[in-house]
């Protein structure tokens, strides 16, 4: 249940890709810079044109709509984009556990109202994980969630992270380059080359 | 009333303020004094050729010619829409969409008008429908190259906003909504300032040629009345036309945002 499968994804120069991710676990991605990482997440969600089969929960991409595929399978982008000018317009209509996590990442209701230029990167980055995990994703693909946030931050946001997939039993994938990090998050790390192979670590 | 002929002498006293003109631009250095003159030289030739068209097809009225003269009017218009985007789309839809979306909308308007409304026999004198067809092209490619431009400009600069509402699971119209709703807009303001401006700041070229030619002014007014509505339609429908073809084609099958399929143009 819930496992997000790929099999013999290409795309570009990466690829070919077999990967299982089963529900609740996390798998980890390093590699040099330009390897094609926040490529490779792109492709699963199919943002951008690839080959290959991709299932989520014994369901095939290609047997629902893009938009659908993708609410369930939700990506966090490196660099965050906001399309209004407030933040609260970017949020669905939130619940109580909701607004508990906006206060466990250090924000209060007020931030709702902020204008998005006003915000710092780091606040945007929390706030964009947020953005994410309000429209409720089955799956976590997660590109440098914590790059620009200090220790403490880094500590909310990993919990954080870590009580939704444990409640929705989300398989994630997890892009960092801090071996600490990977090392105290993920049961599987590997390790995507240059020429777009994917080589598992050992642990 | 009868027109006062112009003579050669008389046209080229109008060109000699062009080329002052240019000469000006030369010692300012702008730029533009090659351009001026090019630009001078193509408003002759052209003009001049349309002249010798027009005098031929009024003499035989054939719907054929009238149907040639209005293709090549057409593809002419769709070329000069195409090439005045900075990201067009590839290929063939670089070429047809605008050409398409103007087709519909100008030709439609065009004989609409000249069936229903003018009630002129045959409806496809040239007198009517060349000129008709004419100013409505005119302003349609105006229009539709705005909001083309618009649209894969802005979805260029905002690809990140829009790729971010894709991946929250958003369909791609609410993603490129304000785009589109900005594109069309800009390609109508054009046609909407100039009705409103119409009479009083500027006294439209057809009206004046009328009004030059003879014709009382009332008459000359009503015609320009009904060019204006027609024009107003014709830009609008065509604009909205491409935009939505544009920012459909923007994306694939599977909602992707395909900016490859854009191509940088000349300017």
């Amino acid at each position: 249940m819930n496992t997000l499968s790929i099999q013999q994804l290409r795309c570009h120069h990466i690829g070919p890709i077999d990967l299982n991710v089963a529900a609740g676990q996390y798998v980890s991605f390093s590699g040099p810079s330009g390897a094609g990482k926040s490529i490779l997440l792109k492709a699963i969600i199919d943002l951008i044109p690839n080959s290959g089969e991709v299932s989520f929960n014994g369901q095939r991409r290609e047997h629902m709509r893009a938009s659908q595929w993708r609410q369930q399978v939700g990506l966090l982008p490196a660099e965050s984009f906001w399309w209004c000018n407030q933040v609260g317009d970017h949020f669905p209509e939130l619940n109580e556990q909701q607004l508990k996590w906006f206060s466990q990442l250090g924000f209060d209701k007020q931030v709702l109202g902020w204008d998005v230029l006003r915000c710092s990167t780091g606040e945007r980055q929390r706030l964009s994980l947020l953005r994410l995990l309000c429209h409720g994703p089955k799956a976590l693909l997660l590109d440098e969630p914590t790059a620009n946030l200090d220790k403490t931050n880094t500590e909310n946001v990993e919990q954080i992270i870590q009580s939704y997939v444990q409640e929705q039993h989300c398989p994630v994938i997890w892009i960092s380059h801090d071996p600490i990090q990977i090392k105290r998050i993920a049961s599987q790390h590997y390790i995507l080359e240059q020429d777009g192979q994917l080589q598992k670590e050992a642990a | 009333m009868n027109v006062i002929p112009l003579s050669v002498t008389d046209l080229a006293v109008a060109a000699a303020l062009v080329v002052l003109l240019a000469m000006l631009s030369m010692a300012m250095q702008l730029g533009l004094g090659k351009r001026i003159i090019i630009a001078a030289i193509r408003t002759t030739v052209q003009l001049l050729l349309i002249g010798m068209v027009l005098k031929t097809l009024f003499d035989r009225a054939h719907p054929g010619w009238v149907l040639l003269l209005a293709i090549i009017m057409l593809s002419v218009a769709g070329y000069e829409v195409m090439a005045r985007q900075k990201h067009r789309f590839g290929g063939w839809w670089g070429y047809g969409l605008g050409t398409l979306s103007m087709f519909i909308s100008s030709f439609t308007i065009a004989v609409f008008v000249l069936i229903a409304v003018i009630n002129v026999e045959p409806w496809y004198t040239p007198q009517y429908a060349i000129p008709l067809l004419g100013m409505m092209l005119g302003n349609t490619m105006t229009g539709v190259a705005l909001s083309l431009d618009r649209l894969t400009s802005g979805a260029y600069e905002k690809r990140g906003l829009i790729e971010a509402q894709l991946m929250l699971g958003y369909e791609w119209r609410p993603a490129i909504a304000d785009i589109v709703r900005e594109s069309v807009r800009v390609g109508l303001m054009p046609m909407i300032n100039s009705m409103a401006a119409a009479g009083i700041v500027s006294l439209p070229g057809m009206m004046t040629g009328q009004i030059l030619g003879g014709s009382p002014p009332m008459e000359a007014v009503k015609y320009q009345i009904l060019i204006m509505f027609m024009i107003a339609a014709g830009t609008g429908f065509a604009s909205m036309g491409a935009t939505w073809l544009g920012a459909r084609h923007l994306f694939d099958e599977r909602q992707r945002l395909r900016l490859d399929r854009l191509k940088e143009g000349r300017t």
